[in-house]
């Protein structure tokens, strides 16, 4: 169990982290939400011992281990780039860290193969770092990480240098290592749907603060503030919406209504008139124009640009916000 | 034309490979020839026979090493220091240590010399003058800025991370700098080395002076034999037997410049907390190291008897009876010849610039390693090559006060060509497309796009060739001594040679000028730098 408490760092007048408290417990995958600058990746400095703390703590396992130099953490790290070491060959590289602990060349050759193949790459070993793709290299820097067996992983945008078919895969296989190895992890991103593909939890962080913690279904279900709602990819935020019309004080309300609660409904009670619908396969995303404003939903139904359509709203995926 | 770089015309590489083969080539190859000539190996197999030759070859090659590792280990820190600092400390930084690189080496030996007396150094139990450890200390002195500049822009474009990530990992500070950041630091580390090595291995004046009588190296024996014992076949001989060793030495230090370093993701610096006591000891060592002896050398020039007055610098407009001039007409005549040497090395330096970047490739290698030799070849050697050489005419130059202007700016070009090449380099091609595409044919693309931007590099280079000039001592060696030709470093020279305390008081008068002048062009330098170009 690894804990950040009340950490704060400051660079000059900006608060890179302004009162942080956050754990993350056994094999657990945290992954800190956010736009770019928000404070996230010196987060992850400071876990691992990279970024002094101007206040506040980090514990193991309840032991203090603020003071503790990167070295003596048993953490992994990754970046957005592999940060390979070019003077040393892929073996070399996921080799470096069990060297260091002093590991016999036979245990650590075959500890180097176990891992190579975790991440797909077996027999990659004797390849020169400039050989490698983006992909490969990444995975490499992954199998490095991983090969002392840390106790924490720390992932800093590990995926944003990649291509969109590469990135899918390894949100799918990254996971899938670290549940394999039982490693913790703390993922760090500014795309929401990488975050609900990886994460146990979610911490939504912006201007140095977190906002909210919790697991991505019911962060998702239910965001509480129009901030996290918007971070997390919701874009239909209303006031005023008598959801099941038994709500004395809906006039004053904020909610956020899912894209995937309309349907297309005579009977409906949200007139609207379309202003755009894009096929997408098996639905249509549609932007309308209501009296609460432009909204976007993804119907089943096609509909056509300029006709007037009455929408009925799932009120189960309709979530208030706080005031 | 379909390529990034517009062709020059060959035309343009004539003037700098003519001006190179009467002044350096034609003069070199006499001084070979005079060594391997009629008689075959023979006056180099007498002079190699000699025990007195041979203790200088070792001694020469035992002390360049010598150097090369003690500077590499004082100065590392010093790159590592200027590697991490913000872009405005490391200009500062580079600037400070860049001049003990370009004092002239005959007042870093007098300095040395001050410092010694000062100390207690010079006799009892510490003795350190005319001993190989005032030599060593010297070239430490004046080499730090080799190391630190060469090494230290190369580490500060390295990626940070990759030691963030070998701490991560489980390797303390140390194994992390031995395991991770020397081995991507080898190119740079080799480069210095090389460059070190070669610079201690021609060292003439600080071992002239600081290793006092018992101490010979092949460069200051080729002087004793041409000067003192004028046996010029000997000191043909020697000079050849040096000039194949320093031939070696070019090739393997452009071979090492010329490996390309492994790509990383650019500069990124890390936040990973330094030692703070170890950087504070190195700047002090280093304040130290580079400072004391200039302070020696600046208090000493100022103490008449037992007070401070400006009386040395007052005296320095008479002739003292071993010089045939006042030392000031000394300092008008190094002026004077810094400011010709000077357009003749920026004007056939650019022009050779010009052509090793944009030059066929043949005739750019050509003129790169031309160019490159008179870097490593002893200043002695071409002091002696033109002496022998260009003795009788069409070109007499040894009765020619051209002679020390000249052969100045011969030692000067290196540095000009060696500053205007990376940043021709630089240019991008993009921008003299656009120029082509808007019409401008080669030659103006050259004026409107390349000059402008080199503009920089150029007074760089023309600062260093001014420095180098007004400091040069080794080749000027050999011209007959007249009231027209005797220079600053010269005039300093036969001062620290003669005992007394007047005279040595204004030897430091004298050193301090010269510094302050020296320092001012340092100056020009680093201000107009504005990014790292140039790698010494």
């Amino acid at each position: 169990m690894w804990e950040v408490r009340n950490a704060r760092v400051a660079f000059g007048a900006t608060r890179a982290l302004d009162d942080v408290s956050l754990s993350v417990g056994p094999g657990e995958i945290v992954v800190v939400l956010g736009p770019s600058g928000c404070g996230k990746s010196t987060l992850l400095r400071v876990l691992a011992g990279l970024q002094p703390l101007d206040a506040g703590s980090i514990h193991i396992d309840d032991v203090d281990v603020t003071a503790r130099p990167p070295h003596q953490r048993s953490i992994g790290l990754m970046f957005q780039d592999p940060t390979l070491f070019p003077h040393r060959d892929v073996a070399g590289n996921v080799g470096f860290g069990l060297r260091i602990a002093g590991l016999a060349r036979a245990e650590r050759e075959s500890r180097v193969s176990e891992l190579l193949a975790l991440v797909g790459l077996p027999g990659f070993g004797a390849r020169a770092i400039d050989t490698l793709s983006g992909g490969e290299a990444q995975r490499v820097a992954l199998a490095r990480s991983l090969a002392p067996a840390p106790r924490l992983l720390l992932l800093d945008e590990p995926l944003a240098a990649l291509d969109r078919a590469l990135r899918d895969r390894l949100a799918v296989d990254i996971p899938a290592v670290l549940r394999a190895t039982g490693t913790a992890a703390v993922h760090v991103t500014h795309d929401h749907d990488e975050a609900f593909a990886i994460a146990d939890r979610i911490a939504v962080m912006t201007a140095g603060r977190l906002l909210r913690v919790d697991d991505p279904v019911t962060l998702f279900a239910d965001p509480r503030t129009e901030e996290v709602a918007r971070f997390l990819g919701h874009t239909n935020i209303v006031t005023g919406l008598d959801v099941d019309g038994s709500d004395a004080r809906a006039a004053e309300a904020r909610h956020v209504i899912r894209r995937d609660a309309a349907t297309v409904d005579p009977r409906g009670d949200l007139e609207a008139i379309v202003v755009e619908s894009r096929f997408r396969g098996d639905h249509h995303d549609v932007v309308v124009d209501t009296d609460r404003g432009t909204l976007r939903f993804r119907l089943t139904t096609p509909v056509t640009p300029g006709a007037t359509i009455r929408l009925a709203i799932d009120a189960g995926r309709v979530a208030r916000l706080d005031r | 034309m379909g390529r990034d770089r517009p062709r020059l015309t060959t035309a343009v590489a004539v003037v700098p490979v003519v001006f190179l083969a009467v002044f350096f080539a034609y003069p070199v190859a006499t001084v070979l020839w005079r060594g391997l000539g009629d008689d075959g190996l023979e006056p180099v197999r007498s002079v190699l026979g000699s025990g007195r030759t041979r203790d200088a070859i070792r001694f020469t090659v035992w002390q360049a090493a010598l150097s090369t590792v003690l500077t590499l280990a004082v100065a590392l820190p010093g790159a590592a220091a200027v590697a991490h600092a913000s872009a405005r400390t490391r200009r500062r930084l580079r600037a400070a240590v860049t001049i003990p690189f370009v004092l002239p080496t005959i007042l870093v030996a007098g300095a040395f010399t001050e410092l010694f007396t000062r100390f207690g150094l010079d006799d009892g139990p510490v003795r350190l003058r005319h001993t190989v450890w005032a030599i060593l200390l010297a070239h430490v002195f004046f080499n730090y800025a080799v190391v630190v500049r060469t090494v230290g822009s190369y580490w500060a474009g390295l990626d940070g991370r990759l030691e963030e990530q070998a701490r991560v990992l489980g390797a303390g500070r140390l194994r992390t700098f031995v395991e991770v950041t020397l081995p991507r630091l080898r190119p740079a580390v080799a480069a210095a080395a090389a460059i070190v090595f070669l610079f201690s291995f021609t060292s003439f004046g600080i071992v002239l002076v600081l290793g006092g009588p018992g101490r010979a190296t092949i460069e200051t024996e080729i002087y004793r034999y041409a000067v003192v014992r004028t046996d010029f076949g000997s000191a043909a001989a020697l000079a050849a037997v040096q000039l194949v060793a320093v031939l070696a030495l070019v090739a393997l230090t452009t071979a090492l410049e010329r490996r390309r370093p492994v790509p990383e993701h650019g500069p990124r610096r890390s936040t990973l907390a330094r030692s703070s006591a170890g950087r504070a000891a190195n700047g002090l060592f280093v304040t130290t190291l580079l400072v004391l002896p200039i302070a020696v050398v600046v208090e000493r020039s100022l103490s008449v008897g037992d007070h401070h007055g400006l009386d040395h610098y007052r005296a320095l407009g008479t002739r003292l009876t071993m010089l045939p001039a006042p030392a000031t007409t000394a300092l008008r005549n190094s002026l004077a010849y810094a400011t010709i040497a000077t357009v003749i090395a920026v004007s056939i330096g650019t022009l050779a610039a010009l052509v090793v970047v944009h030059g066929r490739r043949t005739l750019r290698h050509v003129v790169d390693l031309g160019l490159t030799l008179p870097l490593g070849t002893s200043a002695v050697t071409i002091g002696f090559g033109v002496l022998i050489a260009l003795d009788e005419p069409p070109l007499d130059l040894r009765s020619s006060r051209w002679i020390v202007p000249v052969v100045h700016s011969l030692v000067g070009i290196p540095f000009v060509v060696r500053t205007m090449v990376p940043v021709l380099r630089r240019i991008d091609p993009a921008l003299r497309e656009a120029a082509a595409v808007l019409g401008a044919s080669p030659a103006r693309v050259r004026r409107e796009i390349d000059l402008p931007i080199a503009g920089r590099g150029l007074l760089v280079g023309a600062s260093f060739a001014f420095a180098v000039s007004m400091g040069e001592f080794g080749a000027t060696a050999f011209v007959p001594r007249s009231a027209d030709t005797l220079t600053a470093p010269q005039a300093l020279f036969r001062m620290l040679s003669t005992p007394g305390e007047l005279v040595r008081g204004q030897a430091m008068a004298l050193a301090v000028v010269l510094m302050a002048v020296v320092g001012a062009a340092v100056f020009a330098i680093e201000s107009a730098r504005g990014t790292d170009e140039g790698t010494f």
